[in-house]
This record gives C-alpha cells, structure tokens and sequence, in this order.
C-alpha cells in the first residue's frame, strides 16, 4: 500500500444506503384529514384511507419517531377467539387482512401462524374455555378443545404434570393464530402510505386544537398550526391528553403495561401460549427470543416503565409452566402506556365533535387489530359514521349500558 | 420497588399497598334524580391526567387503612404527605 493516499474512511466500501421506505414530510398549512398518532392504527388507517377511499390528503402526525410507542413495545400477539359477537367481528376482521397484508403492502411482515394456546387451570376455567370454543365455532372462528395431552403434543415444553400449583387442564386452540414482525409492519404500512402522497410528520406533537363550535378546524403542533377538514385520533395511551385539550371526557385509564425478552436461543417454543390463571404469555420471536408479557401495572401512569414484582411474578408464572426455561437470561424488558377501558373493548367512534373521530381504549390488545381497524377507522372516516364492524364500540355504550364486557370473558390478559 | 409512605406505618413497600384510583369521588347526593348519562359519568368515567393525580391507596398488607396520596403519573413518585382521609 502506498503511503501517500489517504485510507479509506471506515464504511467506504459498504453498499449505498437503501432507498429510504417513506419521507420525512415537513407539515403543510391544511389537509383534508388530520390523523393524531402514528403508530400502527394511525398508519394503518392512513393507508387503507388512500387505499380503499383515494383520500390522500392526509397527515399523519407523530410526537416522536414512526411506530416508537406502543407499536414498538407490544408482544405481537395476533389472535381473534374473542367471546361476544362484536369482538369476534373486528378481530376476525383483521386477522382475515393479516393474511393477505404482505402481498397488500408489498413488504415482508414475517407473518406465522403458529397458533395460540389459552390454558385452562380450573373447573371454572374449563368451562368459560369450552363456551368460547363454541362461540368462536358460531362466528366462524377456527378454536378447539384440547385435553392436557393434546397440549404437549402442540407445545411439548409445557408442563403438563398434575404435581404443579395449578396444573394445566387443557386448553383452547386457534391454530390461524400468529406473530409479526411488528417494525416491519408500521414500515409496511408507512411505505404505501408515502407513496399514495401522504404526509408522514415525525417529531410533531399535538398542543391543542383549533375549535368553531361543533367543530375543530385546525390542530396545534409543535411546528406550527395545520388545518384540517377531519381529525382522527389513534394516540393510545395519550388519549386522554388529547380529549383534555378538547374537552371531552372518555372512560381511560392509562396504564403501564410491561413485557421483556429474553436471550436468544434455539428455537423450543413452536406456538404461543397464554394463560390468564398464573398470568403470563409466551411466544418465540423469529430470531429466538423468548416474548413474554402480562397485566397491567395496577396504577395510573404515563412513566412507559413499571414495577420490577411484576415481571418477578410474571417470571414464576412463566418457569412454573415452562421448567426449561429456568436458566434463560433475561436481555431486555421495557414498558408502554395502554389506555384501559372499564369493559376491556376499544373506543371507536364519534365524538361531541362533528368531524373528530376516535379510536382508542385497545388496551392491552390493539396490535392484533391494526389491519382490520385501520380498514373500520378509515371507511369512518371517510363516511363519516361508524363503520358496521365498530359501531358497537362507540363511546356512549357507556351510557346505554351496552357493554362488551371482555374482562377475562376472552382469554384477554389484564 | 418504590417505597409508598402509609400515614400510620411509615414508608413500606409498593407491594404491600393496593391502588384505589381517583380520590375525592363523591357519591352523588340525590342518586335518585341522575338522568343515565350523569350516572354513567358518576360509574365508569375518572380523570387520567399525565402529571399529579390524587388517588386512593390501601395499606392492604399492613394496617389495612386507606389514604389519599398525590403522585405524579410521569414518574411515579409520590409527591408530598399523604391524608389520611376516610
């Protein structure tokens, strides 16, 4: 090597970098549709508005990076053996869209129907798990009953022994069950969204809102303030911040929801299992981390951190199942905010504004949804009126007293 | 874990403690004339504030008395003394 020319820098002689998915919009003075949020409802929302409505003139608008909250932090779990009928509806709904999301964006998802297994450990929990077996069956949603055997057969690290504190009695199965990769679905879903023109606005927060009457005309950000034709708000967690500055009250309550990885490690853990009883959920992501989660932290808090007895008991729960897992190291463990309804189901609707639309109060739920809400969301928006399919999920069911009452009804960890 | 500090025992530890939400909810005084969607608001809806929060706590493990804490929700800590409030 000759001693006269400069070395090469480090990286000089990596490939370009690769075509950049979507683009970094600045905010322009006016849209027709203003969407408050972008993680995966927000995008997903935006997309199927360009898609299914050829509305383009859409905003989306992130206080932080694209997909950096919840969609960043959930389990991506995707199921859809909801007990009631409403339920059943919007999650079979997006489980269908799921299925057919990789050719519909064009991007890979890492998409695996793997299968979810909901363990029963009592009487009690036996017979709440064969009715919602056959209530699945009645929607149309595939779910069956399994004896402790055919539980090993699925999942063979589950202890399956009667000499545990709460042995496995069987369990519910859907085998369309699945994860997916859930950066590369925001990314999916931002990518088409770009190139139908809409404006994706990282770093962005909402301050207030522009209001005339019934109506709200424009949104305050922290780069200024952005007209708009329709808001739509998919800020989870933060929604009551939100419904603060425009004065409108919604039965959240925001929440610390924690989950953790551990190493990675071979692949031992072929579907996913839940199990409300001991409380704790397991899958294997693609590049062999353990994904565990559970409840909620009991109090209010907007802190995206909790408190380390839960993951503690979540850990028991967890090796008291799975004895193999007992020498796994845990990498990593974090926290989101999730806005928690008293009947478990979501927000979705209108509002006391004639042209803001609600979507929140999925809770500890809302991944699974993206697809099939995003696609309600945006046909509501763009009708103005409540797409069938969340029609029941409107914010005055609380005064109607017309629950949907998912509470531990659908194998829903709390 | 944090430490919460129970008026009657002192600092002990989170896990002790049982949360009861919003403080200072009253039932209404003339439950009979509430039109649904004032009970509807009365049952389901509480504040959520991102910052201080009055609420409700139980020393459930310990003297077994509720108290009134003020505690910010972005960080967790508890901000002043707590109440003692029936």
């Amino acid at each position: 090597m000759s001693t006269t020319t400069a070395p090469n820098p480090p990286g000089a002689d990596l490939p370009e970098h690769p075509d950049h998915l979507w683009d970094d919009a600045e905010p322009k003075k006016v849209y027709d549709v203003v969407i408050v949020g972008g993680g995966g409802h927000g995008l997903a929302t935006a997309h199927y508005l360009a898609k299914n409505h050829g509305i383009t003139n859409v905003a989306v608008l992130e206080k932080g990076w694209l997909a950096g909250g919840n969609m960043a932090r959930n389990t991506t779990l995707i199921r859809s053996n909801y007990l009631w009928d409403e339920s059943a509806g919007i999650y079979e709904h997006a489980l269908t869209l799921w299925e057919g999301l990789e050719d519909d964006l064009g991007y890979p998802i890492l998409f695996s129907q793997r299968g979810v297994l909901n363990l029963a450990h009592t009487e009690q929990d036996v017979r709440d798990s064969v009715r919602r077996v056959e209530a699945n069956k009645l929607n149309g949603i595939d779910a069956e009953w399994l004896g402790p055997d055919e539980v090993a057969k699925v999942c063979p690290i589950v202890n399956v022994s009667a000499d545990i504190r709460y042995p496995v009695q069987g369990a519910t199965f859907q085998p369309r069950a699945g994860i997916a990769k859930h950066d590369y679905v925001a990314w999916g879903f931002a990518r088409r969204a770009s190139e139908a023109g809409i404006d994706i606005i990282q770093d962005c927060e909402v301050t207030g809102f522009v209001r005339d009457g019934d109506r709200v005309t424009g949104v305050r950000t922290t780069r200024g303030t952005i007209a708009a034709g329709t808001v739509a708000l998919c800020a989870a967690g933060h929604t009551s911040v939100l419904l603060d500055m425009l004065g409108v009250r919604a039965p959240l309550q925001s929440h610390p929801l924690q989950a953790l990885v551990s190493e990675l490690l071979e692949p031992v853990h072929p579907t996913i299992v839940m199990s409300n009883a001991v409380h704790v959920y397991v899958s294997q992501a693609h590049k062999g981390e353990l994904v565990m989660g559970a409840g909620v932290d009991s109090y209010n808090g907007y802190g995206q951190r909790g408190a380390f007895h839960i993951i503690e008991r979540q850990m028991a729960a967890a090796v008291e199942l799975f004895p193999v897992f007992a020498r796994a190291h845990l990498l990593r463990s974090w926290a989101g905010v999730v806005d928690v309804t008293p009947d478990a189901s979501p927000i979705v609707g209108a509002t006391p504004y004639e042209n803001v639309f609600l979507n929140c109060g999925w809770g500890t739920g809302g991944f699974k949804a993206t697809p099939g809400l995003g696609w309600a969301f945006a046909d509501t928006v763009a009708h103005g009126r409540p797409h069938p399919l969340v029609a029941p999920f409107g914010l005055d069911r609380f005064v109607t007293g017309a629950l949907v009452d998912e509470h531990g009804a659908a194998a829903v960890a709390h | 874990m944090q430490l919460i500090a129970c008026p009657w025992c002192g600092p002990r530890e989170e896990t002790e403690f049982s949360y009861g939400g919003q403080a200072h909810v009253a039932y209404p005084e003339h439950p009979a004339s509430l039109t649904d969607e004032q009970w509807a608001h009365f049952v389901f809806f509480r504040d959520n504030p991102k910052g201080p929060f009055a609420e409700r706590w139980v020393h459930a493990a310990g003297c077994r008395r509720w108290f009134t804490a003020v505690r910010d929700t972005r960080t967790h800590q508890f901000i002043g003394p707590s109440e003692l409030t029936s």
